[in-house]
């Protein structure tokens, strides 16, 4: 429907040949008032096409007076307008002629949409600089004080952004009326223009002399900061940092730490929760001295404020604080005066301020050293280890590996495996994903260790539920591991092919594990080990888990080389090809894509084509569609070789462009709704874990998602075989 | 000075113009049903409509079989009966929402050298369909789309903003006037003609022609998903930039550019439903400081909450409670403490709470009771039990403050509504009845005869009507003119100037 509006009012023949340089440009013209806010929006991001075509002065004599008024349209579109026009210097004349630009823009900065208008904002900053001092006098600052001065607070937001870029170019005459205006916006009826009056204010301090500074802006920085809306006081703390880089140690604590101080201990805890979000940008402004006498102290308060979610802020950013401290003294500091909050934090009534603390707390141990790590630090990964909330405990896994430099693994493995051990077998998906992510890191200090090895098989054990003694046939396998290690791999490899783990992302990340595994202990480990036990599963009554078979044959075949995969893995897959299930079936088809390269060209030719032609005859649409895309790439592979190909079906480009040229849309095309804040939902684990499979598949094929989905949701549904 | 109003107007603001619209645009969407209608004869339309036989007031009454029974929303009662009446901080506009999702607003006309008297007319300015009915497929549960209350935003440019919310789901809509069009298409002739494209030979920019007055109603933000109880308030805060909506057990905060994410800032469900002793039953932001807002329960208890102290604001910093009176104790003495609605005054000083047969006015400095107790209609206490048994003892009377602070109002039944002068102490009950009252005529007083015998121009109590009810009324911000719903009709009265 789209493009009948367009090619609909004209013969495509007209693009081809007759006057090729007039009709396109008509068309964008119109399309500028097409119904379709699609084509209205793909004709305003060619707006320079058609300016180009109209010649400079046409566009500043009816073009421009035309868009200045179009401003009743969508926000996507005037969005692109916006942006458009500050790149337009060139097609309007150059510099000389940049004022004519400032009409629509100034139109489209009264909008009510937020994001128009800053855009606005920044092309208008954009065309400042392309103004000369004389123009930007005549035109670009009454504009600003138009805008400062409008009767809609819209237009006085906008104002606040551009009074800094006309500031260091203005006549002392002119900067005094600037200073003037951005002073009364600064005491705004509306809390909407002291907002963004407060959040420029840093910006216009930093293109002020510092006189001024000293003498207007710390007095507006004063009264915002005591505005009666926390909304507003809020945004001055964010001020504070800008102000306090251009002020001597001596003026900072005259002039900015009384209002600081009194942030830190606002009434409202927005504003508290504010000072603690932006306090390393506070203390690296602000100086190491003041931080010691005076933000350390007001950190111990955020850190136990009555409110959680300062608390929680707070809590993030310990690492950071410690850090930043002077290393001199550092050590002291951080056991004296910030350690016991954080024990105190560690038991917190909210969940959010534990996992808050948790996600940084192992930072410290490299700034504290193995000492005091071991001797206070540990105790409190401990009891969050065993702490009831689950992102508590994640945290905390996840972060293991800074600890492990610290302390070394020995011990490590002996204060926090047993604890680690038992989280194996967590109720929450997650924390055993993240313990099987990590178990690469204890396997690469295994030859050492061997009662690591002994944790780790744990792990695994816990981790796949049961571990039967037939789980011990590799032993005796590789010279270079004992036997008990050995005995411990196979539980790894176990827990890696482990038929219990109900969800894609672990079985995923057990895969890859895998594949890591191999590289470590060799291919002949791989052959007597891994390899029959991956293929023993091809005959699992649970099509999920000959799922599993193909992927770890995908992940195995690099590893193993060439004839491990021709003789054990080849002909498992091929069987695999008969299976009941479509989504095995065409997993078989990626399979033998996968592993295609490293087969020899006899058996692509004699085994793999035929199997594969047999499935592009699928019945199943999702089966076609990946038998057909591993024949190409088999036929690709054998054409390389020299071999004579018959029929290299190449699929047709489904993305092929047969568009009029007018209208190449292209799906992914920016609508300027992205543009709008968008925050992420907390999803429901198995939406996170479907979104997951989806993310790495769904982009290359066709919706066969639908098939895959229902392993996140039904986790032990059987096929009947 | 409030007892000399005049009936400015009968608007039957709803039945006509709106039948007129959903005639002929039934399918189409919101735009392009304003573009449909131009607002000029839309108030022609309604003018019209004043004089004609077809009075509003004769539908009101039971007598609705045949019309009712063409309609689908008449399976879920009229839909035509207005649900809530909101004038803008200016007073120059008046939206009204009602039982079928239809928001229509209203404009004051501005002075006029040939007709003196058109000042203060209100004329309808934007009609649009705000909300649709829909199905919850997941809990079976059919959603009405019945305007539960509007909400004007303070005006930040040219163009009117407001929220509106049914009772699940939150609008916010732009009225914004168009009166220049484009002209001039490069392919197309004036006619409307397609051109040879091999006979261009020169590029037309479009040209900007004026054109008559086009009111277009946009959605812009929809907020939705958040209340799993039905919405009963949304009150916009006095930073502009958030606002929030209650429902019976929830007070949710938004920001008004963000749809995707609110904060739960109250929440009074017990862990077990059976444990369940109240209801929150409505909430609004105090109009200066953008930390405090209230909200009333279904005990007639007001709490007054701090959101500086803290992100949760499950604990009140004031509890606002009138002990109650032992010896008035009775089987209804619960539900009809019930409070139905309350007000900040303009000053932010007071506040103003309504139960099912009081008005009372609240200093924010005093906890332990009302500074003013005003009696609505105290002869109905004699009637609850029959008042219970029709369902009337549950009905939501709202009410209002004048501009100054000095006089409130709220409705009764009968198309009864009652004023509180609050320095006089007087008070007065006017009825809003296309019958009883002429244009430009002042509204004779009432009186409801309570005691034995009845003198001449009372009624008795027993012969109130308690079909005709007036729950919605609105006060313009600076000047005496109230708006009153009286089921389907809008009565609009001014002072009298003269």
């Amino acid at each position: 429907m789209a493009g009948a509006a367009g090619p609909g009012t004209g013969p495509g023949a007209a693009g081809g040949d007759g006057d090729d340089s007039l009709y396109p440009i008509a068309v964008l013209i119109d399309e500028l008032r097409n119904e379709d806010v699609q084509l209205r929006l793909n004709s305003i991001k060619k707006l320079s096409t058609i300016a180009l075509a109209l010649g400079v002065e046409r566009t500043r004599t009816e073009l421009l007076p035309f868009l200045t008024d179009t401003i009743y349209d969508e926000d996507e579109v005037l969005l692109a307008l916006a942006e458009q026009l500050g790149n337009f210097t060139g097609l309007v004349g150059g510099p000389d002629f940049a004022h004519c630009l400032l009409p629509p823009l100034e139109s489209l900065a009264t909008v009510e949409e937020t994001v128009v208008r800053d855009k606005a904002v920044e092309s208008l900053r954009q065309i400042s600089q392309e103004h000369t001092p004389v123009a930007l006098e005549a035109h670009f600052v009454p504009l600003v004080k138009r805008l400062a001065s409008g009767d809609w607070f819209t237009s006085r937001t906008s104002a606040c952004g551009l009074f800094s870029v006309c500031y260091p170019r203005a006549s002392n005459a002119v900067k005094a009326e600037i200073r003037q205006h951005f002073r009364s916006l600064c005491s705004d009826d509306t809390p909407m223009v002291r907002r963004a009056a407060a959040s420029k204010l840093g910006e216009f301090a930093k293109v002020l002399e510092l006189d001024s500074v000293k003498s207007e802006i710390v007095p507006l920085f004063t009264n915002l900061a005591s505005d009666e809306q926390d909304s507003v006081r809020l945004l001055a703390v964010e001020a504070c940092v800008s102000i306090a880089q251009l002020l001597s140690q001596e003026d900072l604590e005259a002039l900015v730490m009384p209002t600081l101080r009194q942030a830190a201990e606002d009434k409202s805890w927005r504003v508290r929760y504010m000072v603690a979000d932006k306090f390393s940008e506070l203390q690296k402004a602000v100086g190491p001295k003041i931080t010691l006498h005076d933000l350390i102290p007001a950190f111990q308060n955020l850190l136990k404020d009555c409110e959680a979610e300062v608390r929680a802020a707070a809590a993030h950013k310990v690492k950071e604080l410690c850090e930043n401290l002077p290393t001199e003294g550092r050590e002291t500091i951080i056991m004296n005066q910030i350690l016991p909050y954080i024990k105190e934090l560690v038991s917190d009534t909210n969940q959010h301020v534990k996992s808050a603390l948790a996600s940084v707390i192992m930072g410290l141990s490299t700034i504290l050293g193995k000492e005091n790590t071991i001797e206070h630090l540990l105790p409190l990964f401990l009891a969050q280890l065993k702490d009831e909330c689950p992102e508590v405990r994640l945290n905390i896994i996840s972060n293991l590996d800074c600890v492990n430099e610290v302390i070394g693994i020995r011990q490590l493995s002996q204060s926090l495996l047993p604890a680690i051990v038992e989280l194996a077998e967590d109720a929450k998906w997650r924390v055993r994903l993240a313990i099987i992510e990590y178990m690469p890191l204890l396997a690469g200090q295994l030859v050492s260790m061997c009662h690591m090895l002994q944790c780790i098989g744990t792990v695994c054990e816990n981790l796949a539920g049961e571990m039967t003694s037939d789980l011990f046939l590799g032993s005796g396998c590789v010279e270079c591991f004992t036997c008990s290690a050995c005995q411990n791999l196979a539980g790894i490899r176990h827990c890696a092919l482990s038929p219990l783990l109900p969800v894609y992302a672990i079985r995923e990340a057990a895969t890859n594990n895998l594949m890591k595994l191999v590289q470590k202990f060799g291919t002949e480990w791989a052959q007597n080990t891994i390899v029959p036990k991956v293929l023993v599963m091809a005959n699992d009554p649970n099509y999920l888990h000959r799922m599993t078979t193909l992927f770890c044959i995908n992940a195995l075949s690099e590893a193993c080389g060439q004839e491990i995969t021709t003789k054990q893995m080849l002909p498992i897959v091929l069987k695999m090809a008969g299976d009941q299930v479509a989504n095995v079936r065409f997993n078989v088809a990626k399979s033998l894509q996968k592993i295609g390269p490293i087969l020899d060209t006899d058996a692509l030719q004699e085994e793999v084509k035929p199997v594969l032609q047999k499935l592009g005859q699928d019945e199943d649409m999702d089966v076609k569609y990946f038998a057909q895309e591993a024949i190409s790439a088999v036929a690709q592979r054998l054409r390389k070789l020299d071999f004579p190909v018959k029929d290299s079906e190449e699929p047709s480009d489904p993305e092929a462009d047969k568009n009029h040229f007018l209208r190449p849309r292209g799906p992914g095309e920016d609508t300027g709704k992205a543009h709008r804040e968008r925050a992420a939902r907390v999803a429901p684990e198995e939406a996170v874990g479907a979104a997951r499979f989806r993310g790495t598949d769904a982009a290359k094929g066709p919706a066969y998602q639908l098939h895959v989905n229902t392993e996140t949701h039904l986790p032990n549904w059987k096929l009947q075989n | 000075m409030l007892l000399a109003y005049h009936e400015q107007k009968h608007q039957d603001t709803h039945v006509r113009p709106e039948r007129f619209l959903s005639k002929f645009c039934v399918s189409q969407t919101v735009p392009s049903q304003q573009s449909a209608s131009a607002p000029g004869s839309l108030a022609a339309l309604c003018r019209d409509a004043v004089p004609s036989p077809v009075a509003s007031g004769a539908r009101a009454g039971p007598a609705q079989g045949p019309l009712a029974a063409q309609s689908h929303h008449a399976v879920r009662g009229r839909s035509d009966i207005i649900s809530t009446v909101e004038f803008n901080y200016s007073g120059d506009l008046l939206a009204t929402g009602d039982k079928g999702g239809r928001v229509v607003i209203f404009q004051r006309e501005q002075e006029n050298k040939s007709r003196p008297h058109s000042r203060g007319e209100y004329n309808v300015y934007s009609t649009f369909q705000s909300h649709e009915p829909e199905f919850d497929y997941l809990k079976s549960l059919e959603i009405e789309e019945k305007i539960n209350k509007i909400r004007w935003l303070p005006q930040q440019n040219a163009a009117h903003f407001l929220l509106s919310t049914n009772d699940k789901t939150i609008k916010l809509w732009k009225i914004s006037e168009r009166d220049k069009r484009a002209e001039g298409y490069n392919l197309k002739d004036e006619d409307g003609r397609l051109r040879d494209p091999f006979r261009i030979t020169a590029l037309r920019v479009p040209i900007l022609k004026p054109m008559d007055l086009m009111v277009e109603a946009s959605p812009r933000r929809i907020f939705a998903n958040a209340h799993t109880y039905h919405i009963n308030s949304i009150s916009v805060n006095s930073d502009h930039e958030t606002y929030l909506s209650a429902d019976d057990l929830r007070i949710n905060l938004w920001h008004l550019e963000i749809t995707d994410r609110s904060f739960n800032i109250v929440d009074i469900k017990p862990v077990n439903m059976e444990e369940l002793t109240e209801v929150i039953t409505a909430a609004e932001f105090h109009p200066h400081q953008c930390n405090v807002f209230v909200y009333s329960s279904s005990k007639g208890t007001i709490r007054l909450c701090d959101m500086r102290s803290s992100a949760l604001c499950d604990r009140h910093a004031k509890f606002f409670e009138e002990p109650e009176d032992p010896s008035s104790r009775s089987f209804f003495s619960e539900i009809i403490s019930s409070i139905s609605d309350v007000k900040f005054s303009h000053s932010g000083r007071y506040m103003m709470t309504r139960d099912y047969l009081s008005v009372k006015v609240w200093d924010l400095n005093m906890e332990s009771r009302p500074v003013e107790t005003h009696q609505v209609h105290e002869y109905l206490r004699s009637k609850l039990c029959s008042l219970y048994e029709n369902d009337c003892i549950f009905d939501k009377f709202e009410c209002c403050w004048s501009g100054s602070d000095s006089a409130i109002m709220t409705g009764s039944y009968n198309n009864f509504f009652r004023m509180f002068d609050r320095n006089t102490r007087r008070d007065v009950t006017l009825e809003a009845s296309r019958e009883n009252s002429k244009p430009r005529a002042s509204l004779k007083p009432r009186k409801v005869c309570t005691g034995g015998k009845r003198k001449k121009d009372e009624i008795s109590v027993d012969s109130l009507d308690f079909n005709k009810k007036i729950l919605h009324t609105a006060w313009h911000p600076a000047e005496n003119i109230i708006a009153v719903a009286a089921t389907n009709n809008l009565y609009i009265f001014q002072d009298k100037v003269n």
